[in-house]
């Protein structure tokens, strides 16, 4: 599906590459994390306990529905963390844990 | 020196911080934003461009005065600044803060806590598809990100967010095809009256914005369902004042009426609770000038849900009762306190203009999702109270509602409204869901040693 949300201002911003769920996207600098992959996806999630997917609901940081991972397994809340060049993203969190040697 | 540590940098704790400054003090401000100004004068990241009358409106002057407040103190090394960072717990050594290199402990002699409100929320059927939002988060995508969360917008609930949103992203371009107000014109017509007589031009502001909306805005309102597919919202099912079904198809929904205050670290801290009437929630007890506990201070939409204007008197008047109880000369807060009961005449008349819809959630039929984060239903609840009998704790422990990710702080009060309707009894006799430490989620890691080479590979 094509992005859930409408840029209305403040568009001209320079361009920065990340990756969601394998696939290259693009946010704009100054985009949250929650607002670059919401450009490109419908949502973040798939949500845990019901059938239905997840996009973030209060954007303050108080409902913690906008959880996604990184791919070091380090969990971020999307709302309210700045979106970086080069970020590995995913909306569930790695099914093999980083152990030994490969833990960051 | 005495250290006093501020919770939250939003108007309320911005004045605390002034008034303490101006006194000689050095006060510690933690915040979990990335620039200091709270939520309704949020400012976007660095290097957006539009300009303060596009974000603020009417409000742009005060908004600018106190982002440059707090920047100059900052600046003149007046203050220190935790930004990013929230407050997990307070116990004997003081407060446990997660910032961004992980949880640290700040000591201090006095609290203030100016912790805001977020978003009073209502279940709706399907209000858990991705695509249905709060309308404070509605505002914040588009002030701080300049995005608008749908192509099709509805926005619903009631309370003077919705029609101020709905304008603001009118006027920013966004199509917004409906504006359901579940506040019917009779109590509305009621509260106006009050809040004129305290405000007359808030008043008059917000009138003309909803005549703004024309046809769009209904009042009245109930809300049925949201419908959805597997990626969001298509529709809303509503029915008008007159019991007429109607179905406005959209790809998102805004939901709110008004705000409940954020009081988890306050519980935390001891203070007192009482069951508030005229806002319909729990809110701290205090004295006029905000001491909630020994050497705590309340100030803003934590204490009381008077907006941004209360929220700077009640930060100015909480510092002066600090400065007070520290033996240091405070400025006088008569006038203060004078404007600030003024505040709370109008912010009465419109709880009383733009009502809880207890009646709606009395009804929701068994199978709404209740609990957004566990996906715990009305009729889960409902088969719970034979088991927990009528209170907000037992209830919690057997059912889950309220123990999942945003701590009950999106489910407790229509909880507690199903609970009530079905046991028969008030809704504050169901009692209040104690706060449990850590209030924010904590990831182990940032609990880990920070030695310098302790997370290195």
């Amino acid at each position: 599906m094509t992005g859930r949300l409408v840029r209305l201002a403040e568009a001209s911003r320079p361009k920065v590459s990340f990756t969601f769920d394998g696939a290259v996207l693009t946010g704009l600098e100054g985009d949250s994390v929650l607002t670059a992959i919401l450009m490109s996806r419908g949502a973040l999630r798939q949500a845990e306990f019901g059938p239905e997917q997840r996009s973030g609901f209060c954007l303050m940081g108080a409902c913690q529905d906008c959880w996604i991972w990184q791919s070091d397994g380090a969990r971020l809340r999307a709302c309210s963390t700045q979106l970086q060049a080069g970020m590995r993203l995913q909306s569930a969190a790695p099914d093999k844990w980083p152990v030994g040697d490969d833990a960051p | 020196m005495t250290r006093v540590l501020i919770v939250g940098a939003g108007p309320a704790g911005i004045r605390a911080a002034q008034r303490l400054v101006t006194a000689g003090l050095h006060p510690v401000v933690v915040d979990e934003g990335a620039r200091a100004g709270g939520q309704i004068y949020r400012r976007p990241p660095e290097g957006f461009t539009r300009p303060p009358q596009t974000l603020y409106g009417s409000e742009a002057d005060k908004a600018l005065e106190l982002h440059r407040c707090f920047d100059r103190m900052l600046d003149a090394g007046q203050l220190t600044y935790h930004p990013r960072s929230s407050v997990l717990a307070l116990g004997a050594q003081g407060a446990q803060v997660l910032g961004p290199d992980g949880v640290d402990t700040l000591a201090y002699d006095k609290l203030i806590l100016a912790t805001g409100a977020t978003d009073r929320l209502a279940p709706v059927p399907g209000w858990q598809s991705a695509g249905v939002y709060s309308l404070g988060a509605t505002q914040i995508a588009l002030k701080s990100q300049g995005v608008a969360l749908g192509r099709r917008m509805v926005l619903a609930g009631s309370g003077p967010l919705l029609t101020l949103v709905a304008s603001q992203l009118r006027k920013a371009g966004a199509q917004v095809v409906a504006v359901l107000d579940t506040a019917p014109l009779t109590t509305q017509a009621a509260g106006a009256f009050g809040m004129a007589l305290a405000r007359p031009r808030v008043t008059l502001r917000g009138a003309a914005l909803r005549a703004g909306l024309g046809r769009s805005y209904h009042a009245g309102v109930t809300l049925t369902r949201i419908a959805m597919n597997s990626t969001g919202p298509v529709a809303i099912h509503w029915q008008d004042a007159r019991g007429r079904d109607h179905m406005t198809p959209c790809d998102m929904v805004g939901l709110g009426w008004h705000l409940r205050a954020e009081t988890h670290l306050a519980d935390l801290a001891g203070v007192s609770m009482a069951w508030d009437k005229v806002f319909h929630q729990w809110l701290p007890l205090t004295d006029a000038m905000g001491r909630a506990a020994a050497g705590v201070y309340l100030a803003g939409d934590g204490m009381r849900i008077l907006g941004a204007d209360g929220a700077e008197l009640a930060g100015k008047i909480a510092a002066s009762a600090c400065l007070q109880d520290l033996g240091v000369p405070a400025p006088d807060t008569e006038r203060d306190l004078k404007e600030l009961r003024r505040m709370q005449r109008f912010a009465s008349a419109m709880q009383r203009a733009f009502p809880w819809p207890a009646q709606m959630v009395r009804d929701l039929p068994a199978d709404t999702v209740l609990c957004r984060c566990e996906a715990i239903s009305v009729g889960d609840l409902r088969t719970t109270l034979s088991l927990s009998g009528p209170e907000a704790n037992r209830a919690k422990s057997l059912s889950r509602v309220g123990m999942g990710r945003c701590q009950g702080r999106y489910c407790q009060l229509a909880g507690a409204e199903v609970l009530a309707a079905e046991a028969g009894v008030p809704v504050d006799k169901i009692g209040r869901l104690r706060s449990q430490p850590p209030v924010r989620p904590a990831p182990i890691s940032a609990y880990l040693d920070k030695g310098p080479d302790a997370r290195a590979k």
